[in-house]
């Protein structure tokens, strides 16, 4: 244990010099705040362990009673025959697809900001503009869906409208962390390139891509769970909505597992708290594991 | 501009413009990669378009001065009345509480974390804290609404008191969420002060409780506002946990255990009651969007511009 209160204090204190008076209240107050101070890390933790358990203890004996039919039913007016097919399939329609949508424009973004993009003014504001959009919130990405998808190019409250509006919403995520992890490749390796006659494209497809894959699929796993989770963005283009059937094309309705729960949690008393709950356990076991994968990918791929 | 061997810059540009004559498909990839770059830019006008289409359609039928200078907001019932100011106060309500919570709790975090945490202990805890940032907002909500406010709230402070939609509950969560935001952007930026500083405050017989907090935290402080400002915007713009634990009650109140309703609050209302396109309903979702456009845009813009004003100041 490198912690012990006594190797904080810069240069140590060896007994035979032992601080009295007011340094000694100086060192004591020090020692204690690494208490303190972890105590406070710790809380945001406590709470997290707390949800989970929290979460598992309500809802996990309602997925396991009658597996699979949790799984397998769709949404019910009746407690015990609801499920969540629906609300899977349509989220992996629209995870599925927003994937598609997002990992080609935004790694093609990266790519031309950190190596084809001329230093310009036009170039600072479109660097200047992503930050910006990663700060958007969610459901102002909704307004956009609703007016321009949904009423202008009349998509509907459908799949596509769904998928096209959370790929905007999380293009800011992949494209920041795809252009972090392009700009940590050495630029020694594409001189190389270059200097063997290779093309600037050539250069980028064969050097700098492979050496920045571990940053980009970090930045597009979050993504995912970025999108896996989102709820308002959705309902604003009109998918709150009872769906008892399952989605066959971009064209159809569709609802998702955040909405599936938000529907169940806000039904008055007790009615569908365990069912809500259930599906919550559905839905994190998704967010917690690609978080974990993330994490996994960018200790394996360190670059101190 | 380094001087090394080989050719000049431009020499290289010059060579590699050869190379792209040489192989055609490549000015179709470029072509590609720029469409892909200008899709932000559009992104960008459309959600402008989105907001002030609506929005102005909305103000041909209120006037202006009623919107920004009343203060109660009945939109979806008659008589209706337009005063954004009661859904200002939800967002400045659930703004305030969860930062008297997530400030202190964030800094100390970050503190920790950069300048006591071994850097084995750094690498565990801080992905972990960052989990909180990704658990998706409707599973918040419905701890916000079922433990917060059921399990502590009301048998803490008596179920009298602690109404079932209230902002205190949604406050505490907000806060746990935007910890992760908090302490990470500030701990990148005490990680940046340089060692120097420290060292010279050791030297001088500061302890290490003096050296972070009289020492790294002021010289970390642009960082450190810049990550406050990026949470206020991130609880401004956050959705799901008050329309779901902070009621639908617009409410002129600071108060923590009132129903109250943010302004993400009633566009999500609005968006699942069924307004007609063009009514009064409908379009006062955009007008109110506009509002959160506004508030949200010049937080993230203020926190960049403290963040590049103050970056290299150091080095």
């Amino acid at each position: 244990m490198a912690a012990t209160p006594h190797s904080l204090e810069p240069g140590g204190t060896t007994p035979a010099l032992k601080a009295t008076g007011r340094v000694a209240r100086r060192q004591w107050m020090s020692r204690a705040s690494f208490w303190v101070l972890l105590a406070a890390t710790l809380v945001g933790l406590v709470v997290l362990a707390y949800l989970l358990a929290d979460i598992v203890r309500t809802g996990g004996e309602r997925l396991v009673r009658d597996w699979p039919s949790f799984i397998t039913h769709y949404a019910s007016r009746r407690e015990a025959r609801a499920g969540i097919r629906a609300a899977l399939l349509g989220s992996a329609w629209i995870t599925g697809l927003t994937v598609f949508f997002t990992i080609p424009v935004g790694v093609g973004t990266a790519i031309w900001i950190e190596e084809f993009a001329p230093r310009n003014r036009i170039t600072t504001l479109i660097r200047l503009n992503i930050s910006n959009l990663a700060g958007v919130p969610s459901i102002i990405y909704g307004i956009l869906g609703l007016a321009v998808f949904a009423r202008l190019m009349d998509l509907g409250g459908t799949i596509i409208t769904g998928a096209l509006t959370l790929s905007l919403m999380v293009l800011p995520i992949v494209i920041i962390s795809a252009a972090e992890a392009i700009r940590q490749v050495p630029s020694s390796l594409r001189d190389g390139s270059l200097a063997l006659g290779a093309t600037k494209w050539e250069t980028v497809w064969h050097h700098v891509l492979p050496g920045s894959i571990p940053g980009i699929m970090t930045g597009v796993i979050l993504a995912i769970s970025r999108a896996i989770g989102e709820t308002a963005a959705l309902i604003m283009i009109g998918a709150y909505a009872f769906v008892a059937f399952d989605p066959t094309g971009v064209n159809d309705r569709f609802t998702i597992l955040p909405i599936q729960i938000y529907d169940w949690t806000t039904r008055p008393g007790d009615n569908f708290k365990a069912e809500a709950t259930a599906a919550i356990i559905v839905l994190m076991v998704f967010v917690l594991s690609l978080n974990l994968i993330a994490v996994l990918i960018r200790n394996r791929f360190r670059h101190d | 501009m380094a001087v090394g061997p080989g050719p000049a810059p431009e020499l290289m540009e010059d060579q590699i413009r050869k190379s792209w004559r040489k192989k055609p498909h490549e000015s179709v990839i470029l072509g590609l990669l720029t469409l892909c770059a200008t899709i932000s830019l559009v992104t960008t006008a459309a959600i402008i378009y989105s907001l002030v289409d609506e929005t102005s359609s909305f103000f041909r039928e209120i006037p202006i001065t009623d919107f920004l200078f009343k203060t109660e907001w009945q939109a979806l019932q008659n008589p209706k009345k337009f005063g954004i100011w009661e859904l200002v106060a939800g967002t400045v309500n659930v703004v305030f509480w969860s930062m008297a919570i997530a400030l202190p709790l964030g800094l100390a975090a970050a503190v920790f974390l950069s300048e006591y945490a071994s850097s084995r202990a750094r690498r565990t805890l801080k992905p972990m804290l960052e989990v909180l940032a990704g658990v998706p907002t409707v599973v918040y909500a419905f701890f916000a609404l079922t433990v917060v406010t059921q399990d502590f709230l009301r048998p803490l402070l008596g179920a009298e008191r602690v109404p079932v939609f209230n902002s205190l509950s949604a406050s505490i969560v907000l806060a746990v969420m935007i910890l992760p935001t908090i302490a990470s952007v500030s701990e990148d930026a005490m990680a940046n002060v340089p060692r120097e500083l420290r060292e010279g405050s050791y030297g001088l017989g500061a302890t290490k409780l003096e050296t972070a907090f009289k020492v790294v935290f002021p010289a970390a402080l642009p960082g450190i506002s810049a990550a406050v400002l990026l949470g206020i915007a991130r609880v401004v713009g956050e959705t799901m946990i008050v329309a779901i634990a902070a009621g639908s009650t617009p409410n002129l109140t600071l108060m923590p255990l009132e129903s109250i309703q943010t302004m993400t609050g009633f566009m999500l209302q609005a968006a699942i009651g069924d307004a007609a396109r063009g009514d009064t309903d409908y379009t006062s979702l955009f007008a109110v969007g506009s509002a959160l456009f506004i508030f949200t845009f010049s937080l993230t813009w203020l926190a960049q511009v403290i963040v590049n004003r103050f970056r290299e100041v150091y080095e």
